[in-house]
């Protein structure tokens, strides 16, 4: 990433330009860096579960209990809690979007990988649509169409004069806020946490090629930039439990009988 | 933002961040899908299955600890009764005992008092008929001395039976009367 730095250029701050990776081989677009990754990911998960769910026992191994815990996690914490008596059926696809985001989120600060996949919108879109075509298929399976139309846009219990706010801000939200808000609010946090590091980063290698004066100041930027790494480590799992927690309360909207 | 020396490697996609890249559209669907089903076929089934058999040992100890307690209430609740059976039990062999004790000592008594009497009252019989025999002895050896005594000092028969008799009656009641 710094490569394009050059000493005698000046400092050129990083910007969205950053997170748009050329294609390791030639130009095909699926072998960029977030392409790796997200498959990188897929293989890790894979390997660590299956390796520690292969054996699982009553009593269980560290590894067993390593992965039982995010799993356990995921199941009790936010599926059961949330969704209630039929969460079982939506375990694997919240499983599968938290250890998902949660890796992809991790790359961000993983020595050699360092870049969050999730900082390229379309992931989070992908995600976010999943989760959209989900909890729409679910409230329209166990509600009926029509009546869950009318629900999202005759919340009943209101006067008749209100309708006119709350139908369009109710419609907005089911069928653009929230897919939107989703993905965006994890992209955008990958997005400015990567932006974030770069620019201590890089500022501070910068500041090394500098006159005596700067490269006093540089290890400071390090510093920093070691701080926000943890910080930003924090942000991650934040991210991405709070996608799979929002899903868990849509889904959960979706099964409720009444608003 | 958008500098001019940006490499826009996809022709259309600007450098706007908020703009998909089909390519990475594609690869987060399969790749997502991907990793849903392995997750599901290999790991959440083995990772439920390792619950359920946890959440029955679990409660299936706890249930034959349960169980376990019942019999030993149910055990000590028999024990308890028994104990309170033969506590009473021995309570009533005592109070028996006590009053049985007490009923031998009474016909034990009555029946000394009785032998007491019966033997008073034969001891008294036998002594009255000796006294009577006694009695009835000394008046006819008396009379006949006092007749032989009194015929030696008058000095004369008292031959005459009439007479004889009426002096004989005469001096004992002389005599019953100074006794």
């Amino acid at each position: 990433m710094g490569v394009r730095l050059a000493a005698d250029e000046g400092f050129k701050p990083p910007s969205t330009a950053d997170f748009n990776l050329p294609p390791v081989f030639g130009d095909n677009p699926f072998t960029t860096k977030p392409v790796f990754l997200a498959f990188l990911s897929v293989i890790l998960i894979s390997t660590f579960f299956i390796l520690s769910a292969r054996k699982a026992s009553i009593v269980p191994s560290k590894l067993q209990f390593a992965g039982e815990s995010v799993y356990g996690f995921v199941r009790n914490d936010l599926a059961r809690d949330v969704i209630g008596h039929e969460f079982m059926r939506f375990v694997p696809y919240l499983f599968t979007l938290f250890t998902f985001i949660l890796t992809n989120n991790l790359f961000g600060i993983i020595p050699f990988l360092q870049f969050p996949t999730m900082s390229r919108v379309s992931f989070p879109y992908v995600l976010a649509l999943f989760t959209f075509v989900i909890f729409h298929y679910v409230a329209i399976k166990h509600k009926g169409l029509m009546p869950y139309l009318k629900e999202i846009m005759f919340m009943p219990g209101v006067p008749k004069p209100v309708y006119v706010l709350l139908t369009p801000i109710e419609v907005a939200t089911y069928f653009i806020v929230r897919p939107l808000t989703l993905s965006l609010r994890l992209f955008a946090n990958m997005f400015a946490g990567h932006l974030l590091l770069l620019v201590f980063i890089l500022g501070g290698e910068h500041l090394l090629q500098g006159v005596v004066g700067l490269k006093l100041v540089s290890p400071f930027a390090f510093a920093f930039g070691i701080a926000l790494t943890f910080f930003e480590f924090m942000v991650q799992c934040l991210q991405a439990y709070i996608f799979t927690l929002l899903t868990a309360l849509y889904i959960a909207g979706a099964l409720a009988d009444e608003h | 933002m958008v500098r001019g020396s940006f490499s826009n490697w996809v022709a259309g996609e600007g450098a706007n961040p908020l703009i998909p890249h089909t390519a990475e559209l594609i690869v987060g669907f399969v790749a997502f899908t991907l990793l849903f089903l392995v997750l599901r076929a290999k790991v959440v089934p083995l990772f439920e299955k390792a619950f359920a058999e946890r959440t029955d040992a679990i409660a299936g100890g706890i249930e034959r600890a349960e169980k376990a307690q019942r019999e030993a209430e149910v055990a000590l609740q028999k024990y308890t009764l028994q104990l309170k059976d033969a506590q009473g039990e021995a309570q009533k062999i005592r109070e028996d005992a006590r009053v049985q004790g007490a009923a031998i000592i009474e016909d034990l008594r009555a029946k000394a008092v009785e032998e007491a009497a019966r033997i008073s009252a034969a001891a008294t019989a036998a002594i009255q008929a000796e006294r009577q025999q006694a009695i009835t002895s000394l008046r006819n050896e008396v009379g006949a001395l006092a007749t032989e005594l009194a015929g030696k000092i008058v000095g004369e028969a008292l031959d005459d039976q009439v007479r004889q008799s009426r002096i004989v009656d005469r001096f004992i009641a002389d005599l019953e009367k100074s006794k």
